[in-house]
């Protein structure tokens, strides 16, 4: 008996629902997979969105799947189709033709006469849609912007666009090209990334926050002030603390402008909305699914009524509703296990929140507890900061583990932190030099007459052929005074060449403190040049050789 | 003035015992007791040696040298003659054969064989035994890398350019690759790559060869054991996003791009950073320092060694490594380039001739019926009396003694119960023989195990040819008469074939008379010798394969013109990032990798034996980071117990404050208590049959 499984949505979590399905069950025998999206494309890596702005890759390349791959694996996907209703006794769907937008074609087995789907289980993957707050002079007035991303036209306007879907893309790219300066509203991950899109195509930026800092979801105070810094100083224009309240016609006839709850305008071209996103929950509510800020979901990602479940950023698990895509992957991952049965006792835990912003020049890391303060009694807080130069790092521990960390600027630990984050592993004893990383270069050996004369009569000069700083010094005083006679004595420099700069130094600083003659009448007997490591002052070593 | 002559000494140019760079060496001398070596200038190793090959003469005057054969009687090894010894072997071998068909005897080979004896061991089996059990330990170490060449490119030869070529470039990314300490006079190659700051090390440890590369303005990518992939896709992705890629090159050049790119297209940075432990900064600059290289034709390398590719999805991470390399229009150009750097001292020509289980001489597949055909012509027998395809080296091993398994087992340049994963079933297995065979010229581990030991002949006492890690045919020439009873493998062929009923010629001794056989087999395969004759390699030619006899000058550089596919295209795999197959968990909390030492190679059954070899590396040890050993209540210089799921083994802690806290290295040089592959996993590459030697889940607890 084949169970069919009604995916609701074609986004990264849908999508992947599907494809974890078919993983388990190859051959198709268990389960058939039919995805409904609203949108006209296949499904698509959303987090690339920014890429596309940016100019690097085409719409086309965001694809999640290769051309056929759908197909190939036998799921079935309905582009540019909308479930309209469900009836949870007959377990059935009504699924509905959706206008095309931009011309685009649509799935053709769909009359504009909706059409029933029946299922066994059903998988709410719905996603979230932008939040617009209501600005005067626009027609997308405080609430959602649901039929925006399906080609709806509720968002007419070219100069007013969101940044969420591909056409949203496909839109913001069309009206760059005829701008020059773009108004942004939010300054959150979305906002930002968006706005280095546009400056990227040569298009001015100004950014308007209602909060103090920008990204305060991910950063405390003194972190958020520093990328304000950095922010500024990419070239976009930064507006903390204030909202856009209408969008009108420049008072000089040219273009348009935003007008702050100040009052004070911002002439520009372009309005881009990326004030944030909301779940979208009307079929999970509309079925009779507990709803609060999204779709509530158990460990199984069930909903409250039977045979419907929901994954991604439309729902709603242990109170926390997650924006980003990792914790839809994960969703999906233990959906896939518990429906098909490859592991019935899977179970979802959540997910520990880690945002990296995807902006070429900033490097900006931020995961779990951010605020803390610095002198908090139940975490160890460690900072590193150099405001000026748009570095700031900040570790967060409970114990020995990582539970927090913002780095700006500081992205060569980046890797690292992260690890211990996730893991849960003990953090190194010293955490200074977990934020700092290793300075490039500290691995190097110098070799100025300081450190031959420090380095200890074991050190390795010749690691090609073991040959120790000792072994050298024995050399040259029986007689190896260049570099050729003690390669012929002691084989160094006779591997891969690297230490021939050290073998010359070591020449050449015996030979100052201790010339070949009076090293000949010493003998290797010589109390005068040691091989073990010198404390003191490297004069004071010569003048003793020399003495 | 005569009797100057008369009494100078003997003067021999041949090369180095050890690794695939296959150093050139003079050796001085008539004598074992007297030879000496001296380093001899050639363009692959610039005139250097390291310690242990100038330490190699060492082991011809070693007292534990083999020098008569060894019959086990009343458990012990006692010393027999030729005769008796082969009678017993060829007895049991048909006895064997006869008791439980052809297959219940087999073979296993070694990577530092000759291209003549691994030519004649291939022949052996499929000719002589009749039988499909033949592998050898190459296995271990350059098969993924082979696996993914062949998928990839169509071709697999480790370096498809001279090694010379990596000298003047300004961007070389080494991923696992540790060639400090493992090939020392390569890193001579490197030299204008480090000091222009653009020579970057992938590699979990802080090796010699990392801290070259930072010491010159390069780059360390610390990744987390098992992870390589992940890296390569981030990498590949960077290149994307931040236009690096050669979109004209892979429109030109490669077919696949836009099968492999979806899956590129989610290792986005900070995904390849979160599982890599890599900084997505550094990844970032890894990729702008090789497409600056490119950019200005400075040169730009990417290489692969055994790190990434000594995993159960290694094939995958070197096709995702080929895929950086493509998607940056690096290989089959001028001046940059994909390679692997073998690690054997034959691991390319040894992987070429017909002793590894799916193959025929001249790099052809045995499953192939026109490769049947060619070769059963060659060799004189019908090609429906060629066996198909055997069992890879572990499965090989892991079936020993077992009702379908072989019964007879005999071994060639190899230790397995040293080198084997999951030392402790090896070894188990082997005992389960009704007969175990070893040819070695020291009694390793796994010849002290040995029903009989056959003493054959050291690299200073045979003549034939090896094939370099730049696939360069080079000449091994003989400095010294065999010792005491020793012999070539190719008489102890020769012997045994005869004895089971083989004309006489069509096993020769003469590896001169070999070689000219393995040249014709070897015509029309990818690995075409038939233009490379002794006397031309003799007379100082540089003959790289192919080197058929329409294109008797060889190919230095392969994929200039085109790949090895019908459509002359290179293929990008869509790859993904899976494994390690043993994730990390409460009680194996920790990342077991294994590695090499400068002074050691490979088991160390030969240079364990060298005592200014053994004084430097010292004994066993595991190099920890000291916050992790303290957690595990042990200090520098104590002796831990490392423990997996599979065994344990006694090492002292190295504390190093570079280590990652999570991982664990352990070279796999020692024996007994300290057999590093007592822990790692048998789990096997789907394709190159590769096991998990470089990521298991480990524990450290204090030596009981």
């Amino acid at each position: 008996m084949t169970t069919r499984v009604l995916v609701v949505g074609n986004g990264m979590a849908g999508a992947r629902v599907a494809e974890e399905l078919r993983r388990r069950d190859p051959s198709g025998h268990q389960i058939a997979v039919t995805v409904v999206g609203e949108e006209a494309h296949a499904a698509y890596n959303r987090i690339l969105l920014s890429t596309v702005v940016g100019g690097a890759i085409t719409p086309r390349e965001t694809r999640l799947k290769p051309d056929g791959w759908w197909e190939a694996h036998q799921i079935e996907v309905r582009t540019g189709a909308r479930v309209t209703a469900v009836d949870t006794l007959t377990r059935t769907a009504t699924v509905c033709r959706v206008p095309a937008a931009d011309g685009q074609p649509t799935d053709a087995s769909l009359t504009d006469a909706s059409t029933q789907i029946a299922w066994d289980e059903l998988v709410l993957a719905t996603g979230s849609t932008s939040f617009v707050p209501r600005i005067e002079g626009t027609q997308a007035g405080d609430r959602r912007f649901d039929d925006a991303q399906a080609g709806d036209t509720q968002l007419e306007e070219t100069d007013v666009v969101a940044f969420r879907s591909i056409d949203d893309c496909a839109r913001l790219v069309r009206a760059a090209r005829s701008a020059s300066h773009a108004i942004v509203l939010g300054g959150g991950l979305l906002g930002i990334e968006a706005a280095r899109g546009l400056l990227m195509r040569g298009v001015d930026v100004t950014i308007v926050h209602p909060r103090s800092i920008p990204m305060e979801r991910q950063l405390d105070d003194d972190g958020g002030a520093v990328l304000t810094r950095v922010l500024r100083a990419t070239g976009a224009r930064l507006i903390l603390g204030r909202r856009v309240t209408a969008w009108r016609d420049a008072a000089g006839g040219h273009g348009h402008e935003a007008v702050l709850d100040d009052g004070t305008t911002i002439a520009g071209d372009l309005l881009v909305v990326a004030a944030g996103i909301l779940p979208r929950v009307d079929l999970a509510r509309d079925l009779g699914a507990e709803v609060r800020r999204g779709i509530v979901v158990d460990d199984r990602l069930s909903t409250t009524v039977p045979h419907v479940h929901a994954v991604g950023e439309c729902v709603e698990h242990r109170g926390t509703v997650y924006g980003l895509v990792q914790p839809g992957w994960e969703q999906a991952r233990v959906l896939a296990d518990v429906l098909t049965g490859a592991d019935p006792t899977s179970r979802y835990e959540g997910t520990e929140p880690l945002t990296r912003l995807k902006v070429h020049d900033i490097d900006l890391a931020s995961m779990g507890v951010v605020t803390t303060g610095l002198h908090d009694d139940d975490h160890e807080v460690v900072t590193v900061a150099d405001p000026r130069r748009g570095r700031y790092a900040k570790l967060v521990l409970r114990g020995d583990r990582v539970v927090g960390a913002v780095l700006l600027g500081a992205g060569d630990v980046a890797g690292a932190v992260s690890q211990l984050f996730d893991s849960g592993a003990p953090a190194p004893t010293d955490r200074i030099a977990l934020l700092l990383g290793r300075a490039p270069g500290s691995g190097a050996t110098p070799l100025d007459a300081v450190s031959l004369a420090q380095m200890p009569g074991s050190a390795v000069i010749c690691r090609c052929n073991s040959v120790t700083k000792h072994g050298i010094v024995e050399a040259w005083r029986s007689g190896c005074t260049t570099r050729d006679a003690v390669a012929t004595a002691t084989r160094a420099t006779t591997g891969c060449g690297s230490c021939v700069a050290a073998v010359d130094g070591l020449c050449h600083w015996l030979t100052s403190v201790e010339p070949p003659d009076m090293a000949a009448r010493a003998g290797p007997e010589s109390p005068t040049v040691s091989d073990q490591p010198q404390q003191h002052h490297p004069t004071a070593a010569f003048a003793e050789g020399a003495a | 003035m005569t009797d100057l002559l008369e009494t100078a000494p003997r003067v021999t140019d041949t090369h180095c015992p050890y690794c695939g760079l296959q150093c050139a060496m003079t050796l001085t001398g008539d004598s074992a007791a007297d030879l000496t070596v001296t380093p001899r200038r050639f363009p692959t190793n610039r005139g250097g040696l390291c310690q242990k090959g100038w330490t190699s003469a060492e082991l011809l005057r070693h007292p534990g040298r083999l020098t008569t054969p060894l019959v086990r009687k009343a458990g012990e090894l006692i010393e027999t003659s030729w005769d008796e010894a082969l009678d017993l072997v060829a007895d049991t071998m048909r006895q064997v054969q006869d008791d439980h068909g052809r297959d219940a005897v087999a073979l296993f080979g070694g990577g530092g064989l000759t291209n003549e004896k691994a030519y004649q061991l291939g022949k052996f089996a499929r000719v002589a035994l009749r039988t499909s059990q033949i592998d050898y330990n190459g296995r271990w170490c350059m098969s993924s890398a082979a696996a993914a060449g062949i998928r990839c490119f169509g071709l697999d030869r480790g370096m498809p350019f001279p090694v010379t070529d990596l000298g003047s470039a300004h961007a070389v990314l080494l991923l696992g690759a540790n060639p400090a300490e493992t090939m020392p006079p390569f890193l001579g190659h490197l030299v204008t790559s480090a000091e222009a700051g653009g020579l970057m090390v992938a590699d979990p440890r802080l090796t010699p060869t990392a801290a070259r590369a930072l010491e010159g303005g390069g780059l360390h990518l610390q990744l987390r054991p098992g992870t390589d992939a992940a890296l390569a896709l981030g990498m590949l992705h960077l290149a994307v996003v931040e236009r690096h890629v050669d979109r004209d090159y892979i429109a030109a050049r490669t077919s696949g791009w836009d099968e492999l790119w979806p899956t590129v297209a989610q290792w986005t940075p900070d995904r390849a950073e979160r599982v890599t432990g890599v900084a997505a900064a550094t990844m970032r600059r890894a990729v702008e320092l090789l497409a600056r290289a490119r950019d200005t034709e400075r040169g730009a390398y990417v290489l692969s060694a055994r790190g990434g590719e000594q995993h159960a999805t290694g094939t995958d991470t070197v096709s995702a490594y080929i895929a950086l390399a493509l998607g940056l229009g690096l290989p089959g150009q001028r001046g940059s380039g994909f390679g692997t750097i073998t690690g054997q001292g034959n691991g390319q020509g040894g992987r070429e001739h017909g002793q590894k289980a799916d193959q025929l001489p001249g790099y052809r597949k045995i499953a192939d019926p026109v490769a049947r055909a060619h070769v059963a012509g060659v060799w004189g027998i019908d090609p429906d009396d060629l066996p198909g395809p055997g069992r890879s080296a572990y499965e090989l091993l892991d079936a020993l003694g077992t009702d379908a398994g072989p019964r007879l087992l005999m071994v060639h340049g190899s230790n397995p119960v040293v080198s084997a994963p999951h030392a402790s079933r090896v070894r188990e297995r082997l005992a389960a023989l009704d007969l175990l065979v070893v040819c070695d010229f020291v009694l390793s581990e796994t010849a002290a195990m040995a029903d009989v030991v056959l003493p054959v002949l050291q690299w200073a006492e045979e003549e034939g040819t090896m094939t370099n890690l730049d696939g360069r045919v080079l000449r091994r020439r003989a400095a010294l008469a065999p010792a005491g009873l020793a012999r070539s493998e190719l008489e102890v062929w020769h012997d045994l074939a005869v004895r089971l009923g083989q004309p006489a010629e069509r096993f020769p001794t003469d590896p001169r008379v070999v070689f000219d056989e393995l040249r014709r087999a070897s015509a029309g395969g990818p690995a075409d010798y038939s233009a490379i004759t002794w006397e031309r390699i003799d007379a100082g030619e540089h003959l790289h394969w192919p080197c058929p006899l329409d294109r008797p000058q060889g190919t230095p550089r392969l994929f200039l013109d085109g790949f090895a596919f019908p459509d002359g295209r290179a293929r990008f795999s869509a790859v993904d990032q899976t494994g390690p197959a043993e994730p990390v968990d409460g009680h194996y909390p920790l990342i077991g990798t294994t590695g090499r030492v400068l002074a050691h190679y490979q088991s160390g059954a030969q240079t364990r034996l060298v005592p200014e070899l053994a004084a430097s590396a010292g004994g066993m040890f595991v190099q920890v980071h000291p916050d992790t050993a303290d957690r595990a209540g042990l200090g520098d210089g104590a002796l831990a117990d490392v423990v997996s799921r599979r065994g344990r083994t006694r090492a002292t802690v190295r504390c190093d404050a570079d280590m990652r806290l999570d991982t664990v290295f352990l070279p796999f040089h020692w024996s007994g208590d300290g057999t590093a592959n007592h822990l790692t996993n048998p789990v096997l590459d789907p394709t190159s049959r590769m096991p998990e030697f470089k990521a298991c889940a480990v524990r450290l607890e204090v030596a009981s």
